[in-house]
């Protein structure tokens, strides 16, 4: 199947960094347009990675390395796909919610996301409600996506969700995080669970997908 | 260092329920001294910590003393640790939390006074200095009500104090989703260090002014966190055994500043540090799957000297309350390493190498915590000059114990995973002599905005 991909595809998988300049530029030369060649060439690679990563060939570093040639492509691209119009298709804000500090598996689902081209805001840890809808008004994204670790924080979840419902936002909620279960995330009003940050995308493009 | 050389330098020494520096509790237990003791951890339910539900709060706590306490009565056990590890409001609001300390030592005198049960308060104010970005290490409102915390429960009767302290963890959470070796080195022996020592001393001064003691630290944030990465494959388990070999040098550094253990549970390291310093130490392994899963169940039990839960929610289940439940394992698991003791130093003997044996092929993690290994390590954490060149030497023999294991065929190491030797050994070979020139590096590659270098007493 390798063979079968684009050599920019191939380089983003690999994660070469070094090779994703020139590469671009032969795409652009044949007279690729930039978001296609963000669509046909740089997200079936994320995918590519993504799925490697669900089959356990192998770990989230090498999905960094790849990242980190995607960003380097999209650096590139960035003042065409400015020009033409074109953005990520998705948006999402996430947080891990007020009282909580735990952070890595909010920062896992956020790289994963980033991976499938959806466009993320990290509001970081220990956010509270408010700012979450304040952040949802201001990038009116389809997805927000909250964490918690702590028992003790899940009704700041709740409050979360209730927050974002009462302000009437049509948005996708997604919730995770250790002490967190599918039960849980219905019983408070999320539209979806996801129990570790490898599901994370999946979760996402359920819902994003479904919601069209 | 200031340990230069070893206090167990024999594995098979290595051994549960005996520390050459045994720690003696006011009420009596000798831990270290010939009896392995549960040690039970608990937290609550899901639910809001406020002013408004701090009487349910407090009502779940005696629930779980007097539920855990009486089990523990009716096993006959020798004795009990009773760890407190505040969530983080009780430690914000530090009147809550001597609110539960008081609870908790009103439940053991009861128990005392009943059944003439010993016990001991072990109190681990919950690090809140994480919830400024970056965090103020030093100074400012999360680390004077931190401690308060600690003064406070020293003065009301908690014997043992302990911390799961977050010095560098602000950068060494990237260090481990990137695989990146030296980043973890520096979080770990540059930053830790540093924060560990200034945090210690502190605490020293309070266990001396209150006549209590510094039981010890663990880098739970850092060598559990890669632990529990490497469980959901996110990151491979070779590296994370390494960089827990690296964590047993910051967590040294509570026992260098006056700890005397015994070491905090969640320490997979502890096994290394025991070598080290011969102080007792807390261990939990099978017993913690209500808080984490681990790959070293058994083989974490081969050394300990109070065996640990973790945490268990304070949950229903059919057995009765999760907390007396996970007494009543902890009991057991007790009862039967006190056994083989008292059948002589073979029979110990024999029950540690089952221990050791079930589980050491199956995982790089657990190879690296077991007593042959954790007394190699330890000797070249001994052999080193400076903390930086202890974390360095300490990462290296890992490497070379890991790989060696794999290639004799002692030890299973994915196949996606063999690679990673090579890559950690060249992040190893290209680390500078020089720690001014390693922190110099690290510093230009860090990212700034999470961390502020005065805050570890370095030069921005």
């Amino acid at each position: 199947m390798m063979n079968e991909l684009h050599p920019l595809t191939k380089a983003i998988i690999a994660g070469q960094r070094k090779e994703i300049a020139s590469l671009i530029q032969q795409c652009l030369a044949a007279g690729e347009k930039a978001g296609d060649i963000v669509e046909k060439r740089l997200v079936p690679g994320m995918m590519e990675v993504g799925e490697r990563f669900k089959r356990n060939e192998i770990f989230v570093p090498d999905m960094l390395i790849a990242g980190r040639a995607m960003k380097e492509a999209l650096k590139i691209l960035e003042p065409l796909l400015v020009e033409a119009g074109v953005k990520p298709e998705y948006r999402a804000v996430i947080g891990t919610v007020e009282g909580d500090l735990h952070d890595i598996g909010k920062n896992l689902v956020a790289m994963m996301w980033k991976g499938a081209n959806i466009e993320v805001i990290d509001l970081g840890v220990n956010v509270p409600p408010a700012k979450v809808v304040a952040a949802i008004q201001q990038h009116n994204p389809q997805l927000v996506g909250l964490s918690t670790l702590l028992t003790t924080t899940m009704p700041a979840m709740r409050d979360t969700v209730k927050a974002i419902r009462d302000a009437g936002l049509a948005v996708k909620v997604v919730v995770g995080g250790a002490p967190t279960t599918m039960e849980f995330a219905k019983e408070i009003g999320a539209d979806g669970y996801s129990p570790d940050a490898g599901s994370a995308v999946d979760a996402a493009m359920a819902l994003l997908q479904g919601g069209k | 260092m200031h340990y230069q050389s070893l206090s167990i330098s024999d594995p098979a020494d290595l051994i549960f329920g005996l520390a050459p520096k045994p720690v003696t509790t006011r009420s009596g237990m000798v831990i270290g001294g010939g009896t392995v003791y549960p040690e039970l951890n608990f937290t609550l339910p899901p639910m809001r910590i406020d002013a408004a539900t701090m009487p349910e709060v407090r009502r779940n706590y005696e629930q779980i003393i007097e539920g855990a306490l009486r089990r523990a009565a009716e096993l006959e056990a020798p004795g009990v640790v009773i760890e407190f590890e505040t969530l983080p409001p009780m430690t914000e609001h530090p009147a809550w939390g001597l609110d539960i300390v008081k609870t908790l030592l009103d439940g053991m005198q009861h128990e005392k006074d009943r059944t003439g049960l010993k016990s001991v308060l072990r109190m681990t104010p919950n690090d809140n200095r994480e919830f400024e970005r970056p965090p103020l290490m030093r100074h400012g409102y999360y680390w004077e009500t931190m401690l308060e915390l600690f003064d406070g429960s020293a003065a009301g009767g908690a014997e043992l104090l302990s911390i799961e302290s977050v010095g560098g963890k602000e950068l060494h959470d990237d260090a481990l989703v990137n695989g990146d070796l030296a980043a973890s080195l520096f979080s770990l022996c540059i930053l830790g260090e540093r924060d560990m020592r200034f945090l210690w001393t502190q605490l020293n001064k309070i266990a001396d002014k209150r006549g209590v003691k510094c039981a010890g630290d663990t880098a739970c944030g850092f060598g559990n966190t890669a632990m529990v990465l490497a469980e959901q494959k996110m990151i491979p388990r070779v590296f994370a055994a390494v960089v827990r070999a690296i964590t047993a040098v910051r967590s040294l550094v509570a026992y260098e500043c006056g700890a005397v253990g015994p070491g905090k549970d969640c320490g997979y390291e502890n096994p290394i540090l025991k070598a080290i310093t011969g102080y007792p130490m807390a261990m939990e392994g099978k017993t913690s799957a209500c808080a984490h899963l681990s790959p070293m169940g058994n083989l974490a039990a081969a050394c300990c000297d109070t065996w640990s839960n973790e945490s268990v929610q304070n949950i229903k289940l059919l057995g009765g309350m999760a907390p007396t439940c996970y007494m009543e394992q902890l009991a057991y698991d007790c009862r039967l390493m006190n056994t083989a003791r008292s059948h002589g130093k073979e029979s110990a003997r024999q029950l540690q190498r089952w221990l050791v044996e079930s589980d050491v092929a199956l995982d790089p993690q657990a190879f690296i915590i077991s007593p042959a290994s954790a007394v190699e390590l330890a000797r070249v954490i001994v052999a080193s000059d400076s903390h930086y060149h202890a974390g360095a030497a300490v990462a290296r023999k890992a490497v070379e114990l890991l790989r060696a294991a794999h290639s004799q065929g002692k030890l299973h190491v994915a196949p996606n995973e063999v690679a990673w030797f090579d890559t950690m050994q060249d992040v190893l070979d290209e680390l500078p002599e020089s720690e001014s020139e390693f922190i110099a590096r690290q510093l230009a590659l860090a990212d700034r905005a999470r961390f502020l270098p005065a805050e570890y007493g370095l030069e921005a």
